[in-house]
């Protein structure tokens, strides 16, 4: 087999059926393509390579458990891997930020006193008062089913029993009255944040 | 004006980033020792190394 012109289609069945030169030729086919999507995601060498190793790690043990049935797709399939280990990266981070020292350590720059200052209050307290005036701007159904959510946390479950619609019927408005809203708040130009 | 334009762009750099050689030593290694038994209906899977 000449493995430099072997579609991926074929390098596939060829690694699946146990030729591990045949991954070899299909890593070093596209391990640019993919690793530069990688890094042009995260900016980071040593992200990139980990991202990089568990999507093929993701692949090989697809390949070899015999669950893969794309074929002639091998690369787009790949890349949805990788994307969606860049995804679950950032997830990751988001739940664990990392601190980072830049030399001159400020304990004060990482720890807060979780109260806010008469300046965030106060900003506070006008976001609040001008999602009230907002939404006072939707149809009646959305207002309700928002008000029950947001302000009585309730369940979606308790809304469609209060409310006589089926559960489904209340996500629904709730959706909508969250975009209605997002539309309100562009119509009126207003910056809701701290 | 030719010289101005010699630098590639990040784009152009972009594209040319690789992996380490050590991870892609590393996975034709793992994918070597990955084995993998089908028993009824479940699959085991075996690192040899």
């Amino acid at each position: 087999m000449n493995y430099i012109k072997a579609t991926d289609a074929a390098l596939v069945q060829e690694y699946i059926q146990g030729n591990e030169r045949a991954l070899s030729t299909l890593i070093n086919r596209h391990q640019q393509r993919i690793y530069s999507f990688i890094y042009s995601k995260v900016f980071d060498k040593d992200v990139s390579d980990d991202v990089f190793q568990d999507t093929f790690i993701k692949v090989i043990n697809t390949l070899k458990k015999g669950k893969y049935n794309e074929e002639g797709k091998f690369l787009p399939w790949v890349m949805r891997i990788a994307h969606n280990l860049v995804i679950d990266h950032f997830r990751k981070n988001k739940r664990m930020p990392k601190f980072e020292n830049h030399g001159d350590f400020n304990i004060f720059s990482v720890l807060s006193d979780g109260d806010l200052n008469i300046e965030k209050q106060i900003i506070k307290d006008q976001i609040e008062s001008d999602v009230q005036e907002l939404i006072k701007e939707l149809p009646e159904d959305q207002l309700e089913v928002l008000t029950m959510r947001i302000y009585k946390d309730m369940s979606f479950k308790e809304i469609s029993e209060l409310t006589g619609v089926s559960i489904n019927t209340a996500l629904g408005r709730m959706r909508y009255a969250l975009i209605n809203l997002r539309k309100l708040i562009e119509k009126h130009n207003l910056i809701l944040t701290n | 004006m030719k010289h101005l334009y010699t630098k590639p762009s990040k784009g152009e750099q972009l594209n040319k980033l690789n992996p380490k050689k050590e991870t892609i030593q590393f996975l034709l290694n793992y994918s070597k020792a990955l084995h993998i038994t089908k028993h009824r209906q479940l699959s085991f899977e075996f690192i040899l190394n």
